[in-house]
Order: structure tokens, then C-alpha cells, then sequence
């Protein structure tokens, strides 16, 4: 199959790969499956390409000396030729088709998976669930989950607002978050990284500013991770952490997002408790860091414009406060 | 029947050429004034009129890919933002579709139909006007909602629950979808016109199997019209009555749907992007034999694939929605449904190429133009063999793959035939020649522009960039390709400027073409050029596909005909054996009113379900003056 | 290019009638554009079903007695219809004028029922996707009755006035009768769909 890669079109396609979110820097299975049969196909579709630019570059040059001897001869070679790639046709295509449909089976997401994580999208950030048996283990988290390598990971798919659509490209291919339905994708990470992805369909304003991480890591650093998550919120000591504390209570802030162990408890925003240990934050726009946090909480309308979390006015010692509060979140 | 009275009315039986065109010249001509512009309705002049609007919306709807590439060129650029980025690719989207691709077929079928089948105007000229007025006013609609900042922004297709009522906010939604209405209504109109110019109007002799390649595919593209358009009128409909009396179609808490939308509107999109390249094929079929000066080779293949690509358009909407959670037997059906579409459009290419093959080609602009086609068409139609697979889908859909894909198709597929279409038939439609050198010009930089503009796009794709972001972060790695590309797409656009300065320079100052420059096969180059407005003064008498090819400088036509009302000839479906002689409308200024009556009835309903019943009466009262009889000679029977 | 006559079509009439008329074609054609309309409304009614648990949803099935009457009368319709056709074709000036005004009546009849057909589905058209669906359906083929008995009624003027006796207007009348042939034809497989499949 990669004999093709010589020439340069593909070349060109291939080198796709190697991009942080790149549906030809496979890392998962689903996604090492997909390349093969995007590689076998685009190889055979070029191929078909550079046949048909022959025939044409010969039809266009070729020498027409005397010519027109015999018309019904000519026009019966004619036939039998045009006849012929026609019959080639229906056999790539269906070659193709199966091609296909043998890959699509060796996607089964029917196996049973190792976890399940439930994703909620909503404009323009994803809300993750870690669902236990047990309530009190399941966590919530924002724009970043962490997965262990070598599982099968079922990710169940809702939308709480328009249509989204769940794609990490290395991973695996996307699929469709649809309110009023349910849809499932199975990741299974065989290496660990981040791995980046972002809602592919349109879904309004910030459609552009909706990314997501996969972290795949190894089963022990997975767990440790999990059991981090399900503790509740820090409860500082620090006096400018704890004023900033009581602003985010007695602002707007607790209205929107949860912080377990704290009052707030709102559900319009990404739950916050373990904020400070993201890598990102306002769904992959900024690199998590006190700095970036101040500046999205002074003004998120101006970072990503429209997004659902309003302008509250603060003073600068608040934001400072506040957003102490958030790095110490960890 | 009134056979007597024939004695009486003045026939062209024995007049002289000189005196036959004169009287016709009275009888067909319109008047040069205001009212009788607004009043006309000659094929040919409606058609004028549709094909110059719709390379205005060309142009517009290119300087807004413009401005898009300009955002695109760097990460994080400000030079537009979210809001307006999401209008504008919505507008650019929406009005490449709806206001330039599919009515410049259509106004290309107007003109060219009736003049190839040799009748003297268009079946129900008036309606022709009247789809015209309706489609300017679509347009005008959008265009105005754009400058006034409230043009949609959910993307050419408005996907519910975000166009719908509770997330679609202001009008924005309305006017995409009313929008919809007026070119669907217009596009429809013209569809009826040519389904029954095609089957009824067609000289003597011109049997099933005689009509031209370009005729029967504009005859399938209505088809497709009539079947396909339904469904998207239903969908724009239920959109606002859910916006606007709260109906429950698209939510899925009252038992609607979301993916209803889906389904509604590809099946009706998918057939949408066939009813822009079938009469893009038609012209290549149409301008490859002149271009050999032999006929094309295999004319009964390509007629069933143009039947086969219209029947089959019907049963592969859902590829556009290989990732919304299908079951896996629709996925196999729709993969499988969708590549046979390979075959038909193989059958074609083989069969061109045989032509060129066999004839000796001539390298002039248009043909420059068709193997341009030729070579970017097959990169779009691969590339729509690959996302038609499931599994490669899921990883480019709603990606810059899909982007090029559908521009390749699109511009390579069928604005190239377009513009080879345009040097072709401009010595007809004006009595000049375009410049050989400009368009030698005008090609190079579109076919070179194109290619460097959209082939990267397929790289962007695979490398995880989705479409219909204003901007990425500069991390991603598609900054350097995004240049690269909005680099090019100044070539491309220079080569549409020089495109236009050919066209508007040989317009008025190209040297004379004659009746048939390019020494081709079909009727419409038996008459002067421009055509006169009844187009020919006797109708031909057809006894071959290639009329013109027949080695003899005679015409056959056919005598008889009134020359004291517009007259032209019915034939039969099959063999076009003559039935009858009908009247042919006069000009009038009804069309007008009853388009603006309805534009005032669609606009009204946006913002208030009375005025379907309040604005319906002026309608009526226009359509009755439209059809009241004058008591004229066209009325006699 | 010299033209050399080969034909001559003087003796052809100056207007043909029925399949070769322009105007029958057109009226097919048009026919087959609102066939598609309402053959994808029966679709999207059937694709709403197949999404809900129950069907209807929440509400009886429609009462069958407007609509029924309506269909019967419908049909009834058909009989003086065919006749004015028939009329039309023989170019019965008079007989035309009285079945005409008889049609317009026929046009109107069931408009009256059509009222009491909108409160017997139980259920407004904001209140589900099935009663959006069913009042689109109803709504849909109202306007296609008070297209045709709009024309039907200028038609009927029209045979009153000096234009009336005239083969192309006996052409209308025979079209306009088609058509009406059409609204009636395509109210059944309506009505078997409102009122029958919720029953099933
Ligand atoms: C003129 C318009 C046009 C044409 C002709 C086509 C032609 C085809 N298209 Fe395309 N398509 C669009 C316009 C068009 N498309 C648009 C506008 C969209 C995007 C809409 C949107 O999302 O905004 C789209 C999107 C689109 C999708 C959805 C992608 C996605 O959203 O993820 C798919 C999937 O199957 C598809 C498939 C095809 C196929 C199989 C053909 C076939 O007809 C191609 C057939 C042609 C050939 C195959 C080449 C010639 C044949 C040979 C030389 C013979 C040898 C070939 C083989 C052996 C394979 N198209
Ligand atoms: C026939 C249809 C058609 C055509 C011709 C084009 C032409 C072009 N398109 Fe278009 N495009 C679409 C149909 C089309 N497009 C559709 C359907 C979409 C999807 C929308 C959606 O997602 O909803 C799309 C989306 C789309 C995108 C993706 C946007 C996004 O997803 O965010 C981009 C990005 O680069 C793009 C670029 C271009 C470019 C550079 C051209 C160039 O070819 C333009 C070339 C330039 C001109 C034609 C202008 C020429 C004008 C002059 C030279 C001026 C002369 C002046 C005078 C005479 C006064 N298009
Ligand atoms: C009206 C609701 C609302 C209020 C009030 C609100 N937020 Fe938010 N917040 C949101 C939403 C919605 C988002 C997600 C925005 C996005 O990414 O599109 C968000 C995102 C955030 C994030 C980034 C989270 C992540 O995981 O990326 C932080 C941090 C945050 N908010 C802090 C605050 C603080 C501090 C306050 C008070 C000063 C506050 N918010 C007030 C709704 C709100
Ligand atoms: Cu969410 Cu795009
Ligand atoms: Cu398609």
C-alpha cells in the first residue's frame, strides 16, 4: 500500500502527519485503523487520477496522421476500451465499498468497554462525567479528560443545547452530539500523550474556540488522577485565597459553577473544583496559568466573545484574589 | 377546427425573406422603452438578465471568500469577527448555491433551449419573467439583510436546533429561510418551463434520440428540480412556522426531531449539487465536438448517465450525515449507493475522452476550459469517493477535505464548463467574439489559482482543521498552508478579474462573430448572431443529431407559420412530429406585479402569519390580470 | 444559411388540445410538484411516528365525521367534474357555464367542512410535532382547494364574458378540471393517513 507514497500529491497528503491534531498521527486504535484504510484509498484513487491524465494527455498529443482509415474498426476499439474502464470502475468502487465496510466492522464499539465517560457539549465547552456505580465517586470535569492507555473507553454522547460533534483525530473519527438522542464512541489510546481535539460541527459564535484534551496515561497515574479528582475543593489557608474564596461565594460566580465542598454549586458553567490542575482553560483557548485566569475572569467577552459566562466587575485586588483561589485548585 | 380562417391571416408562405423578417420583427419585437424592459418576455432576454445577475452574485459571493481568506491567513487574526465571520460564510455559502450556481444553469437553459430545439421563445414566457423578478428579489432580500447586519449566520445548510427558534436569535434565520423560498420558486418556475419547451416545443424531426447532449441534460436537471425542490420549500416553511407560531418540527421535547432537517434538507441538498453540474456536463458535452469537429462518441451512454446520475441523486442524502450515529446497514447502503455514482460520471469521462481521442483538437479557450474540467473534476469526484466511505468520513467530514472536495467539484466541475460555456455561446448571445488571447490569459491564472487555492485544503483537513472557524490558535499547525492558500486565491481572483474585463471589453468592442464561428453542430448557429427576437425565421425541420454537420448549406425548415401573432409549433413527445400551432404570450408588465406582490406576501411572513391570507389577495388580483384574456390575436383559436 | 421549406404547417390547428396543448403539460407538471410536496409531508408524518412512543401522542385519534364527509363529497365531486370536462371538450358553451358554477360550489362545500376538521384532530399545532404535522397536512391540501376554486371561479366569470367561447378557454376548463381531479386524488392517501393510521 505505502509503495504509492513516492509521488508527490501524497507525499504532500501525508505529510499531514505529525500536526497535534491530526487524523494521520494516529495514536489510538480506531484512529490507526482509519489511516490504513484513508491511505489505501486515497493510494488507489490516485492511481485511478494519474491513469485518467494519461489517457488524456495522449488523446490530446498523440500523433493524427492519414487517420480515419477504417471508421467502424476504430470505433468498435472505441467501444471495447470505454466498455472496459467502466467495468474497471465498478470493480474499484466496489472494492472500495468493501474496503470499507471491513473497516467500519472492525470498529465494533459492541465489545465491552473497560469505563464509561459521559459527555454533555453545550456552547462552546465540554462537561465531562465519570460515572461510578457508587454517586459518591462519580466527578465532573471541564474540557480535559484523562483516560488509561490500552482501555476501551465508551464515551456517551448528549447535548444539552444545538448539535456538536466529539472529534479527537487521533483518537479515533468523530461523531455527533445531538440533543434528544444518544450516540457512543469507543477511544482506546495505544500510547500515551495529549492528545487535542475540537467540536467539528457547527454550533454557533465560538464553534471555533471548542476544543478538548485526551490525556492517555498509564493505568497507575490514571487512578491517582481519579481519586484527586473525587476529593472535594481545597479548602485554602492563605488569606488572599481565602478572601478570594469568599468573593467567588458572594459574587455571581457560585451561581454558575459547582466547587464540591463549597457552596457554590451552579451548573451553567464548568464545574471548577479541580480547576487549577487543568492544563487549559475556556475549552483549550488559554494555557492555564494565574495569569490567563485573571485575564479571562476580568473579561471572557473579550477572549472569546459571546460565550456564556458574563462580565463580573471586580476590582484589581478582587481578580487577584479570585483567581488565586482558581490556581489553588488543584 | 377555425381552418378557414387561416385564409385570412397573414402566413409566411410567400413572403420573401427580406418581408418575413419584417413582419416578424413587428410581431416578436418588444418595445424599447421603460415599461416595455419591465414588461418583456423574450427567453433571451430574461436569460441575459439571469445570467448577468448571477455573475454579479459571482462576484459578490467572491469577494466574500476574499474576505474569509484574509481572516484565514494568519492564526488569530482580527480582520473579522465571530459574528460576522459566521454571516459571511452562511452569505458566501448561500448565495454561491442559491443565487449564482443554480439560476445561471437555469438562465443557461433559458437561453440555450429553446434556441437548440428550434422553437421561437420558451414554453409560458410570462412565468419565465415572473421567475426572474422573484429570484432578483430573493437575492436583494439577502444582500440587504447582510448590509444591515442581520444576515443568517448558521451555515448554508441551518442546521436545527441552532437556526431554530430558541438558539436562532432576531430574523437572521427567517431570512435564510425565506430566501430559500424565493429562489426555490423561481427555480421551480423555470423547471416547469423547460420540462415542457423540451417535450412539446421541438422542431419537426428532432426525435428523443436527435436532441442535444446540453437539451437533455437541462431536461434531467428539472426533473431533479421539481423532485428535489419540494422538499426544501417544506423545510423552509416548517422553519419559520416553528420560529413564528411555535410548531414543533425540529424539537425534540414535543416529539419533533432535529435530524428531520437533516434528512429534509439533503435530500433535497444532495440532488441541489447534480442540478449545478448536470448542465455543467450538458456544455461539455455540448463543446468538446465542436472543439474536435467530430461528433461526441457514445451518445446514448451519456444520456443514461445523465439519466442515472438524476435517478440516483435521489438515494444518497445521508452521506452528508455519516456521523450522526447511523445504523450500520444505512451505512453500507449509503457508501455503496453513493460511489455507483462513480459509474455514470466514468461512462462520461471515458466517452469524452474517446472523443478527443478520435477528433483533432483545437486549442481554443473553451476547449481550454473543458480539459481544465476535465482534470479537476476527476480530483473532485475521487475525493467524493473517499468521504462517500464511512470510515474515511468520519475523520474528514465537516473538515477542509470536505471543503476542497466540494470546490473542486463545484468550480472545477462545474463553473470551468460555465466559463467555457460563456466563450463559447457569447458570439451568440452578442454578435462578438471574446479575445482568444485574454481568455488563454484568464484560464491559466484560474486553472493554476484553483489548484493552489484548494488542493491544500485536502492537507488542512487531514490535519484536523474543521471548517467554519474564524480563526485557530497559533499552535495548530496550519498557519504556513492558510497563507499559502490566501496567497493563491489572488491568483484566482485576478483570473476571474481578467475573465471580466474580457467579458466586458468584447462586449461592446469584439470583432463581429458571424452565424457560426466556431463551425459547430447545433441549431442555434443557424441564425444570426445575436439571435433575432423570434429566433428563427422558419422553424427547422430536423432529420439528423447533428443538424448543422449534414455537409449541406441548405436548411430544411418548415412554412406555414402566422406571421400577424406569435406563433411557434407543438410537436410530439417522442418523434416531434408537429401537432399544432400555438400562440406564443405577448409581453407583459403582470409578471412584474404579481412578483412584486408575492415578494411583499413572503417578506410580510416573517414577522406575521396574516399575511399569507392578507398578502395572497393582491396576489390573486395580479395573477387574474396575468391570465384574463385581451381578446388579441395570440388568443385566437 | 438558405432555407429550403420542407414542410408545410398551415394546415395545423391554431391551438391543440389536451396532450397537445403546452398548457395540460404545464398543469401535469405542476401536479407533480405538489404530488412531491405532499408525498414528503405523508413522509415526514411517517417519520414522526416511527420516533414516537405512542402515536398520537397523548391524544385520541382524530374524530372521523368532518373529515369523512369531506372525502365523500370529494369524490361526489369527481361526477359533475368528468361532465364539465366533457362539456368542455364538446364545447358546450352553455352546459360548461352551469357545471362550472356547479364546481364552484363543489369548491366551496368542503371548505366549510374543512373548519370542523382542524378542532376534530384534538390537538393544536403548537402543542406537538404531531399536531404541527397533521395541521401542516390539513393546511397544505386547504390550499389547494382554494387555489383550484379560485380559478374555478374566474373560469366561471369568464365563460360569462364575449372570451368565453373559445377553444382555449374549453382548454382551461378541461385543465382546471384535471387539476381538480388532482386535489381530490391526492386527499385520499391524505385522508387514510390522518384519520386511519392512528387507529391502527
Ligand atoms: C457539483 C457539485 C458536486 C458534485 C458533482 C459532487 C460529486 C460527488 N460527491 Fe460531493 N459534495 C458537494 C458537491 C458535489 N459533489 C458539496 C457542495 C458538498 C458539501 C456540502 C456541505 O457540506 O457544505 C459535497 C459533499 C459530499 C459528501 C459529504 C462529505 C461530508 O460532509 O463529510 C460526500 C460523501 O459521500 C460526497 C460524495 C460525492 C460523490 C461520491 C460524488 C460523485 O458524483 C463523484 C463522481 C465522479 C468521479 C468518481 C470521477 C470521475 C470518474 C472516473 C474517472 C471513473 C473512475 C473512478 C473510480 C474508479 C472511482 N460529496
Ligand atoms: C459555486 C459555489 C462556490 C464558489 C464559486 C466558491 C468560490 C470560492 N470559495 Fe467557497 N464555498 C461554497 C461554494 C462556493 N465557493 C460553499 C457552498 C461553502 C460552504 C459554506 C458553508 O459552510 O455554509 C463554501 C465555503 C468556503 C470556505 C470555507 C469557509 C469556512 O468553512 O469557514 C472557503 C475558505 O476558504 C471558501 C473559499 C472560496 C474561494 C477562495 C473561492 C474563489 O473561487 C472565489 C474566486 C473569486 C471570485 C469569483 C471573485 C471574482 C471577482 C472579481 C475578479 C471582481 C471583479 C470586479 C468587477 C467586475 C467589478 N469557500
Ligand atoms: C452566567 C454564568 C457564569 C458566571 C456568573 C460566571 N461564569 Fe465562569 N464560566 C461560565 C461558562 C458558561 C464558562 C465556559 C465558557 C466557555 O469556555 O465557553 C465559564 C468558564 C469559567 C472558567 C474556565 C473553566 C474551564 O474549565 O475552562 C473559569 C476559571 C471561570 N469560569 C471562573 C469564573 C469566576 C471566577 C466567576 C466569577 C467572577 C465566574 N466564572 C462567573 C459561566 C459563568
Ligand atoms: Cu460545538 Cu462546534
Ligand atoms: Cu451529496
Amino acid at each position: 500500500m505505502k509503495t504509492a507514497a513516492i509521488s508527490l500529491p501524497l507525499l504532500l497528503l501525508l505529510s499531514g502527519c505529525g500536526g497535534v491534531q491530526s487524523a494521520l498521527d494516529a495514536h489510538g486504535q480506531t484512529a490507526i485503523l482509519l489511516k490504513s484504510l484513508i491511505i489505501f484509498v486515497v493510494a488507489t484513487c490516485f492511481v485511478v487520477w494519474i491513469i485518467v491524465m494519461l489517457v488524456l494527455i495522449w488523446s490530446l498529443m498523440r500523433r493524427r496522421d492519414g487517420q480515419a482509415a477504417d471508421d467502424r474498426s476504430l470505433h468498435r476499439r472505441i467501444t471495447i476500451a470505454v466498455s472496459g474502464a467502466v467495468a474497471a470502475t465498478a470493480l474499484i468502487i466496489s472494492g472500495l465499498t468493501i474496503a470499507s465496510f471491513y473497516t467500519t466492522r472492525g470498529l465494533d464499539p459492541a465489545r465491552d468497554p473497560d469505563m464509561t465517560i459521559r459527555v454533555r457539549a453545550q456552547q462552546w465547552w465540554w462537561q465531562f462525567i465519570y460515572e461510578d456505580a457508587d454517586p459518591a465517586q462519580s466527578f465532573h470535569t471541564a474540557n480535559e479528560i484523562h483516560i488509561p492507555v490500552g482501555k476501551a473507553v465508551r464515551v456517551r454522547l448528549e447535548s444539552s443545547d444545538v448539535i456538536h460533534s466529539f472529534w479527537v483525530p487521533s483518537l479515533a473519527g468523530k461523531q455527533d452530539l445531538i440533543p434528544g438522542r444518544e450516540n457512543v464512541l469507543t477511544l482506546r489510546a495505544e500510547r500515551p500523550g495529549v492528545y487535542r481535539g475540537q467540536c467539528a460541527e457547527f454550533c454557533g459564535l465560538q464553534h471555533s474556540h471548542m476544543a478538548l484534551f485526551v490525556i492517555a496515561e498509564d493505568e497507575e497515574s490514571y487512578r491517582q488522577w481519579a481519586s484527586a479528582q473525587r476529593k472535594e475543593g481545597l479548602q485554602p489557608r492563605e488569606p488572599e485565597i481565602v478572601a478570594g474564596k469568599a468573593l467567588f461565594m458572594a459574587r455571581q460566580c457560585a451561581a454558575c459553577h459547582t466547587i464540591r465542598g463549597t457552596e457554590a454549586s451552579g451548573t451553567t458553567g464548568p464545574d471548577l473544583t479541580h480547576i487549577g490542575s487543568r492544563h487549559t482553560i475556556a475549552a483549550g483557548l488559554l494555557e492555564n496559568t494565574r495569569g490567563s485566569l485573571a485575564a479571562w475572569i476580568a473579561d471572557p467577552q473579550t477572549l472569546k466573545p459571546g460565550n456564556n459566562m458574563p462580565i463580573v466587575p471586580l476590582s484589581a485586588d478582587e481578580l487577584r484574589q479570585i483567581s488565586a483561589y482558581m490556581d489553588s485548585l488543584k | 377546427m377555425t381552418t378557414e380562417r387561416r385564409s385570412s391571416a397573414a402566413t409566411d408562405v410567400d413572403l420573401d425573406d427580406a418581408e418575413l423578417d419584417r413582419q416578424l420583427d413587428r410581431t416578436w419585437a418588444g418595445r424599447t422603452s421603460f415599461w416595455g424592459a419591465i414588461a418583456a418576455v423574450d427567453h433571451k432576454v430574461i436569460a441575459r438578465r439571469y445570467i448577468v445577475t448571477a455573475f454579479v452574485f459571482l462576484i459578490l459571493g467572491g469577494m466574500l471568500a476574499l474576505a474569509m481568506r484574509i481572516q484565514l491567513a494568519q492564526p488569530e487574526a482580527r480582520f473579522i469577527n465571530a459574528d460576522r465571520y459566521n454571516q459571511i460564510f452562511t452569505m458566501h455559502g448561500s448565495n454561491m448555491m442559491f443565487l449564482f450556481a443554480v439560476p445561471v444553469m437555469e438562465a443557461m437553459a433559458v437561453y440555450l433551449v429553446p434556441l437548440m430545439v428550434g422553437t421561437r421563445n420558451i414554453a409560458f414566457p410570462r412565468l419565465n419573467a415572473f421567475s426572474y423578478w422573484v429570484f432578483l428579489a430573493g437575492g436583494i432580500l439577502l444582500w440587504i439583510s447582510f448590509a444591515l447586519d442581520t444576515a443568517p449566520d448558521v451555515g448554508w445548510f441551518a442546521y436545527v436546533p441552532l437556526s431554530g427558534p430558541e438558539y436562532g436569535s432576531g430574523k437572521r434565520a427567517d431570512v435564510w429561510a425565506q430566501m430559500i423560498t424565493f429562489t426555490e420558486l423561481s427555480a421551480l418556475a423555470v423547471a416547469v418551463e423547460i420540462v415542457v419547451t423540451v417535450l412539446k416545443q421541438r422542431a419537426p424531426g428532432m426525435s428523443l434520440d436527435r436532441i442535444p447532449l446540453l437539451v437533455w441534460s437541462m431536461l434531467v436537471m428539472a426533473f431533479v428540480v421539481i423532485m428535489a425542490m419540494p422538499a426544501i420549500m417544506f423545510e423552509s416553511s416548517t422553519l419559520i412556522m416553528d420560529r413564528l407560531v411555535g410548531t414543533q418540527f425540529y424539537n425534540p421535547a414535543e416529539g419533533g426531531d432535529v435530524l428531520l432537517w437533516q434528512h429534509l434538507f439533503w435530500f433535497f441538498g444532495h440532488p441541489e449539487v447534480y442540478i449545478i453540474f448536470l448542465p455543467a456536463v450538458g456544455m461539455v458535452s455540448t463543446i468538446l465536438p465542436t472543439f474536435v469537429q467530430r461528433p461526441i462518441f457514445g451518445y446514448l451512454p451519456v444520456v443514461m448517465a445523465l439519466i442515472a446520475t438524476g435517478v440516483l441523486a435521489f438515494g444518497l442524502w445521508v452521506h452528508h450525515m455519516f456521523v450522526i450515529g447511523l445504523p450500520r446497514l444505512a451505512e453500507s447502503f449509503f457508501t455503496a449507493s453513493s460511489m455507483a455514482i462513480a459509474i455514470p460520471a466514468g461512462v462520461q469521462i471515458f466517452c469524452w475522452l474517446a472523443t478527443l481521442w478520435a477528433g483533432r483538437p483545437i486549442f481554443k479557450t473553451p476547449l481550454l476550459f473543458v480539459i481544465g474540467f476535465i482534470i479537476t473534476f476527476v480530483i473532485g469526484g475521487l475525493t467524493g469517493v473517499m468521504v462517500a466511505s464511512v470510515p474515511f468520513d468520519a475523520q474528514v467530514h465537516d473538515t477542509y477535505f470536505v471543503v476542497a472536495h466540494f470546490h473542486y467539484v463545484l468550480i472545477g466541475g462545474a463553473v470551468f464548463p460555465l466559463i467555457a460555456g460563456i466563450y463559447y455561446w457569447f458570439p451568440k448571445m452578442t454578435g462578438r467574439m471574446m479575445s482568444e488571447r485574454l481568455g488563454q490569459w484568464s484560464f491559466w491564472l484560474i486553472f493554476v489559482g484553483f489548484n493552489l487555492t484548494f488542493f491544500p485544503m485536502h492537507i488542512l483537513g487531514l490535519q484536523g482543521m474543521p471548517r467554519r472557524i474564524y480563526t485557530y490558535q497559533p499552535e495548530m499547525p496550519w498557519g504556513g498552508l492558510n497563507l499559502f492558500i490566501s496567497l493563491s486565491a489572488v491568483i484566482l481572483f485576478s483570473g476571474f478579474l481578467v475573465f471580466f474585463i474580457d467579458v466586458a471589453r468584447s462586449w461592446s468592442a469584439g470583432r463581429p462573430a458571424g452565424q457560426n464561428p466556431w463551425n459547430a453542430s447545433t441549431l442555434e448557429w443557424a441564425m444570426n448572431s445575436p439571435p433575432p427576437p423570434y429566433n428563427f425565421r422558419r422553424i427547422p425541420v430536423v432529420d439528423a443529431r447533428d443538424p448543422l454537420w449534414c455537409g449541406s448549406d441548405e436548411l430544411p425548415v418548415a412554412s406555414g407559420l402566422r406571421t400577424d401573432r406569435r406563433e411557434l409549433l407543438i410537436s410530439s413527445v417522442v418523434e416531434a412530429l408537429p401537432e399544432a400551432r400555438e400562440s406564443s404570450p405577448r409581453d407583459s408588465v403582470w409578471p412584474f406585479w404579481a412578483a412584486i406582490a408575492t415578494s411583499i406576501m413572503l417578506i410580510w411572513s416573517i414577522f406575521s402569519p396574516w399575511a399569507i391570507v392578507w398578502g395572497s389577495i393582491p396576489i390573486a388580483i395580479t395573477l387574474i390580470g396575468w391570465f384574463w384574456p385581451k381578446g388579441i390575436a395570440e388568443d385566437e383559436s | 444559411m438558405k432555407e429550403q421549406p420542407v414542410l408545410d404547417v398551415s394546415k395545423l390547428p391554431l391551438h391543440g388540445m389536451g396532450i397537445a396543448s403546452p398548457a395540460w403539460w404545464g398543469t401535469c407538471t405542476f401536479m407533480l410538484i405538489e404530488g412531491s410536496a405532499f408525498g414528503l409531508a405523508i413522509a415526514v408524518y411517517f417519520y414522526l411516528m416511527s420516533l414516537a412512543p405512542h402515536w398520537p401522542p397523548d391524544v385520541p385519534p382524530p374524530d372521523l365525521f368532518a373529515g369523512t364527509c369531506l372525502t365523500v363529497l370529494l369524490l361526489a365531486s369527481v361526477v359533475p367534474n368528468v361532465l364539465v370536462s366533457r362539456w368542455a371538450q364538446q364545447r358546450k358553451l352553455g352546459k360548461v357555464r352551469i357545471g362550472l358554477v356547479v364546481m364552484s360550489l363543489c369548491g366551496i362545500a368542503p371548505l366549510a367542512l374543512r373548519i370542523f376538521e382542524f378542532p376534530a384532530q384534538h390537538v393544536n399545532w403548537d402543542e406537538s410535532a404531531y399536531g404541527s404535522i397533521v395541521w401542516t397536512i390539513l393546511g397544505l391540501h386547504t390550499v389547494h382547494i382554494i387555489t383550484d376554486l379560485i380559478d374555478t371561479l374566474v373560469l366561471a366569470c369568464l365563460m360569462f364574458t364575449r372570451h368565453g367561447d373559445n377553444t382555449r378557454r374549453y382548454g382551461d376548463v378541461e385543465d382546471n378540471a384535471l387539476y381538480w381531479n388532482f386535489v381530490v386524488i391526492a386527499w385520499l392517501p391524505l385522508y387514510a393517513c390522518i384519520y386511519w393510521v392512528p387507529r391502527l
